[in-house]
């Protein structure tokens, strides 16, 4: 892999937000000796002498004075995100330990990299497709640090995936019409606009699917959707009330009390919760009540994370298997709420019903929750959080794309419709076929005449 | 040794397809001409497919006619059966293919090449290139005899280094055992010209008196012919035509072709050209779709002066034994007697991506080629890039400019463009396909499309020219006046709705909304256009697939507008790509050896991304 660029660039790699850390990436050729003039290990090796894909424990450290204690990763030359000698300090998410750090960076050689540079350089180096790239680009520009799940699922490219198979679909039926065009005395059309006809409903179905996920995309960058689902007067109130840090939730010791669903964003070291407070999940007459808990369930159907408090002074009943019923394939964490009384359930018996984790804690008194917030960042880091659905659109030129195709299917569906013969199918379903490749970043090239050579057998 | 010395303006370098349009081309523009043949009874020959035209060459043969060439004219002539393909579809797929009579074709256009003023026809091998400073300067024949001229135009076809084989039969001649030329790639490669190894095939010949055409299907000729030329008088092409035959292969053939294949040279290695796709031997066909459990045979007249039959479909180069058992598995083929035996043919020919637009190789200046040597297959796609070779060569004698056609404006553009961007693997076959914009570019408007420029360049006559102004103009004003009737409800309208299976009217509608509709069109309407005054059938014929299909031209016009923002963006000829840092090596390297001339061209080099055509827009930009 070449080098495209002379010049090491610097920039804070998270964005400049209090968060649980902060990456400061380096990328270039000359990334390791920038970072050695600021960097102090344990050991006086250079880490331009060190193997790539390792991770050092050391210090960043400007004119003599100490700025942070870090970890410094190595990646060389191509095996990095820009494909370029990458050199990322995890340092201390404050806003000033980064800006320090990047300082203390910049003033060793590199220079400031311009918004969406690595992606660039990344891009320019045939590290990523140009959907991936976008894709990153929205994460940069995303308000929030960690909405990074939709980028990761684009980079693995589920949004490309799709999309190929989309395209290939059309490739295939544009080569049939056109293999019968060039060779008309072999290939023949005689009813084939009703399988083209139906061919084309698929294709517009996963289109329409793809661009349902835009608004999804959004919410996205506005949290994972947490559900906190129980029993009526379980405590869930007061447990939304101490997350998010003020009287939300009506909380009063009459049952049933949060009768629809409350709604707030909170931040957990840096990423974000839509927390949804729901009402209590019980057999009722109460029409209204009813509403909320069918509200309730069709929330935690679509969450991300369910909080399943349970009041661990009250035994479980039929209601609790109901929730049990609910959450059975979620990602949930259990809560033992209301640790300060005596017990009718344990943590024990929870975990070994349910498989998923346990943690004691009492609402009223605010304990255990810093050990809820640690274990939503373990399983976030850890990807156990996964979002609710692996394929979004989130940028607005895919969308506009997306339409464009859509538009043209619905041309050939009404060339159909109009009887129109078949070459003018073909016009337009290489419009949608060639807007679906520009996602990707694909030109035409030679797919048809591929297609039609490897698929048909035609001439003399 | 006293050796002969002369000079012309050009020498053209082979007289097949390619070479006789470019020959009369340039002698046309008045300029003296030599034509080189290794042997003049094989002008014009026919050596493949006993036809002309067919899906996309159709359209070729119609532009070739509109800018002046000879191709259409010269089929006109002496066809024996004539089929507009693809009837039933839309007017841009309606292709013209017509059979020939081999021998006639050969003769006539041999007629008109050594009855036109400038032209000279020499049988000899040209087997050296005069090249010095890189420019090319003349060619020297096998006996030493040099001839000097300003531009020089290779039209070789298959004949450079040709072997034709079949089974273990290897010899290294040239289509239908004319001799091959042995000298001149050698040359060619001593001036840094690159080359590749192609290969291509043609069936067996049979004798018709051992068919039994009770067992095949008759493929008739149209009713009413239309002929190829724009200046051919319809009345004149209304002959008897001959019939050609269509039968099958079955299990039983497959099974032979299976059971012999290690002694097929295409599968033992003996060949190693690389084949076309499109145009598979039967081996292959076999092979590649072994689902199939049969595929058409077309039985074809060689000409009305022979009882050879071209079986069309069943391309090989089986040893002969396998061939005379496969061939008699066809039904009707029973008995058949093979006269000329099927083989497959390698030949050297030039990588394309070396020649400029105007088909001038880019390193030697003053050296064009065009057809088959140029990569390309088919006589058709010969004849078109030999009239653009003549053309342009002349220009360069004449100090005028190039013509160049783009994507929009012809297939032969098409043809062209992607013969210099594009990496051809295999004999470039032209197909509708490959046309982005096939709506616009029907063989029913190639003169509406080109006459202009030949007109522009010397080869139509002002008062060809001037015809085509006339239509243009009836079409446009018949078009406005379509456009601007209205029709109210009558009895008579009904009438023809109800014959027609179209909807009634409730209350007046627009004529062109009835021309609009898939069952109606505007001759079928002309019993209720009152206004209607005479128009002639080409005029008429326009303005109803005008308004017709008006919205999808509309559309591909809009397209067009955008490829011609792209075209327009010209690249300096000497801009210095290592100059422009951010972009991939692949990307350089491939624009340093297409050199394309602008960013459209560009944008359709294999290995040039879109991120590497903003780089260079940024890059021009910033100039």
């Amino acid at each position: 892999m070449a080098d495209f660029y002379e010049d090491t660039i610097a920039a804070a790699a998270t964005a400049m937000t209090p968060s649980g850390i902060g990456i400061v990436r380096i990328s270039g050729k000359d990334a390791f000796s920038v970072a050695d003039r600021v960097y102090r290990g344990a050991t006086n090796k250079k880490l331009a002498d060190q193997r790539g894909n390792t991770i050092h424990y050391g210090f960043i450290v400007d004119q003599g004075q100490l700025v942070d204690e870090v970890l410094v990763m190595l990646m060389k030359a191509p095996h990095s995100y820009t494909g370029e000698n990458t050199v990322e300090i995890d340092c201390h998410g404050s806003v000033l330990a980064m800006k320090k750090v990047l300082d203390a960076v910049l003033k060793s050689g590199a220079r400031p990299a311009e918004q969406g540079e690595f992606t660039k350089r990344a891009f320019l180096n045939g590290r990523l497709d140009l959907s991936q790239a976008e894709a990153v680009m929205d994460v940069i520009s995303a308000k929030n640090d960690y909405a990074l799940k939709n980028a990761l699922s684009q980079m693995s490219g589920s949004v490309a995936r799709s999309i190929r198979e989309i395209r290939e679909k059309l490739i295939y039926e544009i080569a049939y019409i056109e293999s019968a065009l060039d060779d008309p005395e072999q290939i023949s059309l005689t009813g084939y606009s009703d399988s083209l006809n139906r061919v084309i409903g698929e294709q517009k179905k996963k289109l329409e699917k793809l661009l349902s996920t835009f608004d999804q995309g959004k919410m996205i960058r506005e949290g994972i959707k947490t559900v906190i689902l129980g029993k009526p007067n379980s405590g869930k109130s007061s447990l939304m009330n101490l997350l998010v840090g003020k009287e939300k939730a009506i909380v009063t010791e009459i049952a049933g009390t949060t009768r629809d669903v409350l709604e707030e964003n909170i931040n957990i070291q840096g990423i974000t919760l839509q927390i949804l407070d729901t009402a209590g999940i019980r057999e009722t007459s109460n029409i209204v009540e009813q509403i909320g808990i069918e509200h309730a369930k069709s929330h935690a159907s679509n969450a991300d994370l369910i909080l399943y408090v349970v009041d661990s002074s009250i035994p479980l009943d039929d209601n609790d298997s109901q929730i049990l019923d609910i959450i059975r394939n979620k990602k949930t964490i259990i809560l033992l709420n209301k640790n300060d009384l005596v017990p009718k359930v344990t943590g024990t018996m929870l975990e070994k019903l349910t498989q998923f984790p346990v943690i004691s804690i009492s609402a009223k008194n605010n304990i255990g929750i810093d050990r809820l917030e640690e274990l939503i960042k373990t399983l976030f880091f850890q990807g156990d959080i996964a979002f609710n659905n692996d394929i979004y659109i989130t940028n607005i030129r895919h969308k506009k794309i997306l339409e464009i195709a859509l538009e043209k299917l619905i041309f050939v569906e009404n060339s159909i419709a109009k009887k129109m013969s078949e070459d003018f199918y073909s016009i337009d379903l290489m419009g949608a076929y060639e807007a679906l490749g520009s996602i990707l970043g694909e030109s035409l090239g030679e797919d048809l005449i591929n297609e039609i050579f490897s698929k048909f057998c035609t001439g003399k | 040794m006293p050796v002969i010395k002369e000079y012309y303006d050009i020498a053209v370098i082979g007289a097949g397809h390619a070479g006789c349009e470019a020959a009369l081309a340039s002698a046309r523009l008045g300029l003296s001409i030599i034509i080189f043949t290794v042997n003049v009874d094989s002008i014009a020959l026919m050596p493949c497919n006993p036809n002309i035209g067919g899906t996309s060459k159709g359209h070729l043969v119609k532009e070739i006619d509109a800018l002046g060439g000879e191709m259409g004219k010269n089929i006109d002539r002496t066809f024996i059966q004539s089929k507009m393909l693809n009837k039933s579809k839309g007017p841009a797929v309606h292709s013209l293919r017509a059979q020939a009579d081999k021998s006639e074709y050969s003769r006539s256009m041999r007629r008109v090449l050594e009855n036109t003023e400038h032209l000279t026809v020499k049988q000899a091998e040209v087997t050296e290139l005069i090249v010095e400073h890189g420019v090319c300067k003349g060619v020297k024949t096998l006996s030493g005899a040099t001839y000097y001229c300003k531009t020089v135009i290779l039209c070789t076809g298959v004949y450079l280094n040709a072997r034709c084989i079949f089974g273990e039969i290897s010899n290294n001649i040239g289509p239908n055992g004319l001799q091959a030329v042995t000298h001149l790639t050698d040359s060619l490669k001593a001036h840094g010209v690159e080359m590749f190894r192609f290969k291509t095939g043609t069936p067996a010949r049979v004798d018709k008196r051992t068919i039994n055409f009770d067992k095949m299907e008759e493929q008739k000729g149209d009713e009413r012919v239309i002929p190829f030329s724009f200046s051919t008088d319809p009345k004149n092409v209304q002959i008897d035509q001959v019939s050609c035959w269509l039968t099958y292969t079955n299990e039983k053939t497959h099974e032979i072709i299976r059971k012999n294949l290690h002694r097929s040279p295409l599968y033992s290695g003996m060949i190693h050209g690389t084949g076309p796709r499109y145009c598979l031997s039967i081996e292959d066909k076999v092979i590649k779709f072994s689902d199939k459990n049969r595929h058409q045979v077309f039985l074809e007249p060689e000409g009305l002066y022979t009882n050879e039959m071209y079986v069309g479909g069943m391309s090989s180069s089986m040893p002969e034994d396998v061939q005379d058992a496969m061939y008699r598995t066809v039904s009707g083929m029973e008995n058949v007697k093979i006269v000329k035996n099927a083989y497959a043919i390698e030949y050297d020919c030039i990588n394309p991506v070396q020649l400029s637009s105007a088909l001038e190789f880019k390193k030697i200046k003053g050296l064009f080629s065009g057809g088959q040597f140029n990569g390309s297959s088919g006589y058709e796609e010969a004849a078109a890039q030999g009239l653009m070779a003549g053309i342009n060569a002349s220009m360069k004698v004449l100090g005028r400019n190039s013509l160049i056609l783009d994507r929009s404006e012809a297939y032969i553009g098409v043809l062209i463009d992607d013969l210099v961007t594009k990496e051809i693997h295999e004999p470039y076959r032209m197909m509708t396909s490959r046309a982005e914009y096939r709506l616009l570019l029907r063989q029913d408007n190639a003169d509406l499309r080109l006459r202009k420029y030949g007109y522009q360049i010397g080869l139509v006559s002002a008062k060809q020219y001037h015809d085509v102004f006339l239509k243009e103009k009836l079409i446009q004003k018949e078009i406005d006046r379509v456009e601007h009737t209205y029709l109210r409800i009558s009895e008579d309208l009904q009438k023809i709705l109800q014959e027609k299976n179209s909807m009634l009217l409730n209350s007046g509608s627009s004529l062109a909304e009835l021309i609009k509709r898939p069952e109606l069109d505007y001759m079928s309407l002309s019993a209720v256009d009152l206004c209607r005054s005479y128009l002639p059938q080409n005029v008429q014929e326009q303005v109803n697939i005008n308004i017709k299909y008006d919205g999808y031209i509309k559309r591909q016009l809009k397209q067009v507008e955008q490829f011609k923002k792209m075209e327009a963006k010209k690249i300096p000829e000497y801009i210095d790509y290592d100059q422009i840092g951010n972009l991939r090596i692949e990307a350089k390297q491939k624009l340093k050896i297409y050199r394309p001339m602008n960013i459209g061209q560009a944008s359709r080099i294999s290995g040039v991304s879109p991120a590497d055509i903003s780089v260079i827009l940024v890059y021009l930009g910033g100039k």
